[in-house]
């Protein structure tokens, strides 16, 4: 067991890993944030993404001694203090981005991520950048909706419903 | 105009928040101090015979609790099953022991063979490691036809064969459908699988049992969509604990889609285990665990014959259907191919005569049961692809063909021959609609813009009709089904007037705590912020029977407006007392009763006060309090149908498909919250686009999964559908039930892989290839090879 510190949504946060100890792993069993979920164990399906250092990560594919040190957030910390949702987390709810809600916070990290880098993208740039996020409930479309809505774009375009 | 929070408002969701935020409370986010975890060693083999399980050197590991083997469940039941199909000669179903963990033999890949519990996780799976199992392999049973072979190697020593059972519907019919086809103008043939799906829920399946020796109770949590019926089937028939010792909580349930219905072996170890070990037990699936252990869906083998006269009338039906069981019964396994099945093989036709043939079969494969549609998409998409065939052979628009055969609005109530009878429906109508929001009239010209571009286009329509809201207990039990299927709700109104709705109806996605919060407000006229829907807790809710078969507004839904219905009546007693009128004479109008023609009223709030603190109130004519529970169980299946139609372009170079768009009219009746409605269609298209495209379960010859992870199992991406357009503005509402609903969870996955393939099959001929069928998925591989044929 080797002591990790890291700081998790603007606090500093610290804990015991093994080696093979997974971020995912650590951040919700040693650190209770169980927001960020596991659905695969191949990389494939984005539910666990977080941010490590402003990149989106699957915290699924990276030791957790790896991020000793790192600034990590994720989905507990991305509405404000006082619960109002970011402006992704209400384009979700406005937009009936989520279904079962399992998927959901590596969507939004995701998301947060692409808009970061590309402030406006098109409804063909936003699909190709979902490809390591899988949504079995709401077939994309409204999670696709929401992310247009949230980057300041008209969803018009995107057929009603 | 729907008012705010009232039916066909688009409510937005309230469970969203704590989905959103990360604080939903899903099964693995459930941690009990002092808990254990579990490993199950499974087998690596399709089929064999346990020689010797040596646990020693993996008892002696670090952290390891216990290792359990069968040995340990001698006094257990086996994982029962919950329906007995009676085959065509008057027979029941073969039905085998599946037991907790393999006894002797094992006969999948994936059967579990012995349960390591450790101090953690980790030291759980290294133990599992160690521990050293002789097995002698058998030849794997994995062909259908080859497993009902004369001397066919058999998957259960103790049945006779490996036919589970031989069924026909309609029995009677079988000499008469035979001549029709003999007899008729025309017959079109066709030969299909429905493609073996892993139904992949994004959440992966976790049980926590819980043991309290204080007062000998156990508590499970588990990823289901039915609690109590995992308590009833856990507890009675497996473990032997009586209800009221046994508490079954499904939390956050993160996507289901059948494969959560069932009652899993997982469940029943971690709930025994828990004692034994006197510790909480946990267990959390990995990805590639819930592909060898959730049940999958689909595998049929069908023939279709479709017969008609010499005005395009179809006469006659005739399926014959080999339904593939896995290596076990599921928990419902054996009603998907038989009564969910046959009975819609009328689709929305008149057809006068079918028979369904099903053989369902043993193989050395996983469970098969219920995924979403269950049983309907195998109808459908025989009868769907089989008239598009029929057209082309005689030279008729498939729309046209469809519509001449149409069972038409005036003809409601509509007895089909084959027991079910539909209630209400406008088939004209949805196909209307999706032909125009497609623009059918001028496809020709988007067909030719393509062909300049060296592409093929196609357009592929599908009709489909479902039974939905299941359904009526006498008749489910006249059918084999060893459970009732009604639906309860508990509605308790608190002293201050904020209501409690307790459902038996589970929500794993749904939005049921939005919706039936939006029913209950419009019934009272109160705010929606002030109803909170609880569900997933036996300990809670009434006896319930869950959530699967676009059964919960329907049929969960109707026993809550039955409870409301109960409050409002008494409710009115309460304020004809406090209003000094006559019962009679209330009126009940957002949130006030009031006595009619007068100005005098009180408010919600009031009544519901005076019923807890009933210091003026009739207490010798009625008991305090307001809290009402009703059972409803429905007269009659729902009949949702919609017409879907998918427009492709075709790549001749490679094979590859590219959907250009996607269209569903759907007729559900009565719309609580349009957005929702609108959503589930979405996710049931994509995932009817993902079989009829990407999806498939390969097994090799030795019966090994090859399709075993997100790696090699292709689940539909962001890219690979487009944006849908939806509409549910035909609407026919349902006659026997009080909000006139049809169930709208399913109805995606049912009409869209026909709507794929029609379109693909459409693309080749205008083409000029002479293809007329490819089996689901249509990969660019499948395309390319029957282009070269063709």
């Amino acid at each position: 067991m080797t002591k990790i510190t890291m700081t998790v949504n603007g606090k500093t946060r610290s804990g015991d890993a093994e080696g093979r100890t997974l971020l995912v792993q650590f951040l919700r069993d040693t650190l209770g944030l169980t927001g960020t979920h596991v659905g695969c164990d191949t990389s494939q399906c984005g539910a666990c993404v977080v941010h490590v250092n402003g990149k989106a990560v699957k915290s699924c594919t990276m030791l957790a001694a790896e991020a000793d040190g790192a600034d990590v957030s994720t989905i507990e910390g991305q509405a404000a203090p006082d619960g109002t949702l970011n402006a992704i987390q209400q384009a979700f709810q406005d937009h009936h981005g989520l279904q079962c809600g399992f998927c959901t916070p590596g969507m939004v990290m995701s998301a947060a991520a692409l808009l970061k880098d590309n402030p406006k993208p098109t409804e063909t740039e936003i699909r190709h950048y979902l490809e390591g996020n899988i949504c079995r409930c709401t077939g994309y479309h409204n999670i696709v909706k929401a992310i247009m809505a949230a980057s300041g774009q008209d969803v018009g375009a995107i057929a009603a419903e | 105009m729907p008012k705010d929070g009232g039916i066909g408002d688009s409510t937005k969701r309230r469970e969203d928040i704590r989905f959103l935020t990360g604080v939903g409370n899903y099964t693995d986010d459930i941690n009990i101090a002092g808990q254990t975890y579990a490993c199950f060693l499974r087998s690596d083999v399709a089929h064999g015979t346990i020689n010797s399980i040596d646990t020693s050197a993996a008892e002696a590991m670090d952290g390891v609790v216990k290792i359990f083997t069968a040995a340990d469940f001698a006094q257990a039941g086996g994982i029962p099953c919950g329906w007995q199909v009676t085959d065509r000669f008057g027979q029941p179903m073969q039905e085998p022991k599946h037991p907790i963990l393999a006894e002797g033999k094992v006969r999948h890949v994936g059967d579990p063979i012995a349960v390591v519990v450790a101090e953690t996780a980790e030291q759980a799976r290294d133990a599992v490691e160690a521990i050293e199992v002789d097995i002698e392999e058998l030849e794997p049973v994995l062909n259908m036809k080859d497993a009902l072979a004369d001397g066919a190697t058999k998957v259960h020593d103790d049945l006779t064969s490996n036919l589970c059972y031989d069924w026909g519907f309609v029995e009677e019919n079988r000499e008469a459908v035979d001549q029709a086809i003999k007899s008729a103008h025309h017959v079109t043939t066709l030969e299909l699988t429905n493609n073996r799906l892993v139904p992949n829920p994004m959440e992966p399946r976790v049980a926590v049992g819980q043991y309290s020796r204080a007062n000998d109770e156990y508590t499970l949590y588990t990823t289901s969509q039915n609690p109590h019926v995992i308590r009833l089937l856990m507890g009675a028939f497996v473990l032997g604990i009586p209800e009221h010792k046994l508490r079954v909580v499904a939390p956050d349930v993160g996507g289901g889609f059948g494969s959560k219905i069932y009652h899993y072996a997982e469940e029943a170890f971690v709930t025994y285990a828990a004692k034994v070990v006197n510790r909480p037990v946990k267990w959390t699936s990995s990805r590639s665990e819930a592909f060898i252990s959730d049940a999958h869906g689909r595998d049929h083998v069908t023939k279709i014959e479709l017969a008609m006269d010499e005005n395009h009338k179809f006469t006659a039906v005739r399926t014959d259907t080999y339904a593939n069981m896995g290596a076990y019964l599921s928990t419902f396994a054996p009603s998907i191919p038989t009564w969910l099945h046959g009975t819609l093989m009328a689709g929305n036709y008149t057809t006068p005569l079918v028979y369904v043939n099903v053989k369902a079969v043993f193989t050395n494969t996983v469970p098969v049961d219920a995924y979403r549609g269950a049983g309907r998409p195998e109808a459908t998409y025989q009868l769907e692809r089989v008239i598009d065939k029929a057209a082309r052979e005689i030279g008729m628009d498939p729309a046209e063909l469809r519509r001449l055969n149409f069972i038409k609005p005036d003809q409601f109530p509509y007895q089909t021959p084959v027991a079910v009878m539909y209630d209400t429906g406008n088939y004209d109508a949805t196909l209307d609609k999706a032909l125009e929001m497609t623009d059918y009239a001028n496809f020709e010209s988007r067909a030719a813009e393509s062909k300049a571009r060296g592409k093929l286009r196609g357009y592929g329509l599908a009709h489909f009709i479902e039974a939905c809201g299941i359904a009526p207990s006498n008749l489910v039990g006249q059918l084999g089904a060893r459970a009732g299927l009604y639906e309860s709700a508990t509605v308790r109104v608190n002293a201050t007037g904020s209501i409690s709705v307790f459902t038996g109806s589970h929500s794993h996605g749904q939005g049921h705590e939005t919706t039936f919060a939006q029913v209950v407000s419009e019934m009272i006229g109160i705010d929606v912020s002030l109803i909170d829907i609880v569900h997933g807790d036996t300990s809670k809710t009434p006896m319930g029977m869950g959530t699967y078969g676009s059964r919960s507004i329907a049929v969960g839904g109707s026993a809550m407006v039955r409870a409301t219905e109960k409050i409002i009546n008494k409710a009115k007693k309460i304020a004809s007392h406090l209003l000094e009128a006559s019962e009679a004479d209330i009126e009940l109008k957002d949130g006030q009763f009031s006595v009619a023609g007068t100005d005098k009223s009180v408010a919600w709030g009031d009544v519901t006060l005076a019923a807890y603190v009933p210091h003026n109130y009739p207490l010798e004519s009625l008991e305090p309090g307001l809290e009402e529970t009703a059972f409803y169980d429905p007269s009659n299946f729902t009949y949702p149908s919609g017409a879907y139609v998918c427009e492709v372009e075709v790549d001749p170079d490679t094979g590859k498909v590219d959907i250009l768009g996607f269209t569903a009219a759907d007729d559900f009746g009565n719309v609580i919250n349009p957005m929702i409605v609108a959503g589930q269609v979405h996710g049931g298209v994509a995932q009817g686009i993902g079989q009829a495209l990407l999806e498939n379960t390969v097994y090799d010859e030795n019966g090994q999964l090859l399709t075993g992870s997100f790696m090699d199992y292709a689940m539909p991406r962001a890219s690979d559908v487009p944006s849908f357009s939806v509409d549910h503005s035909c609407q026919t509402p349902c006659t026997h039930n009080p909000l006139g609903v049809k169930g709208c969870g399913e109805a995606g996955a049912i009409g869209s892989p026909p709507a794929v393939v029609n379109a693909v099959i459409d693309a080749l001929q205008r083409g000029g290839y002479n293809v007329d069928h490819i089996d689901m998925p249509v990969s660019p591989s499948r395309v390319w090879a029957a282009m070269q044929q063709g």
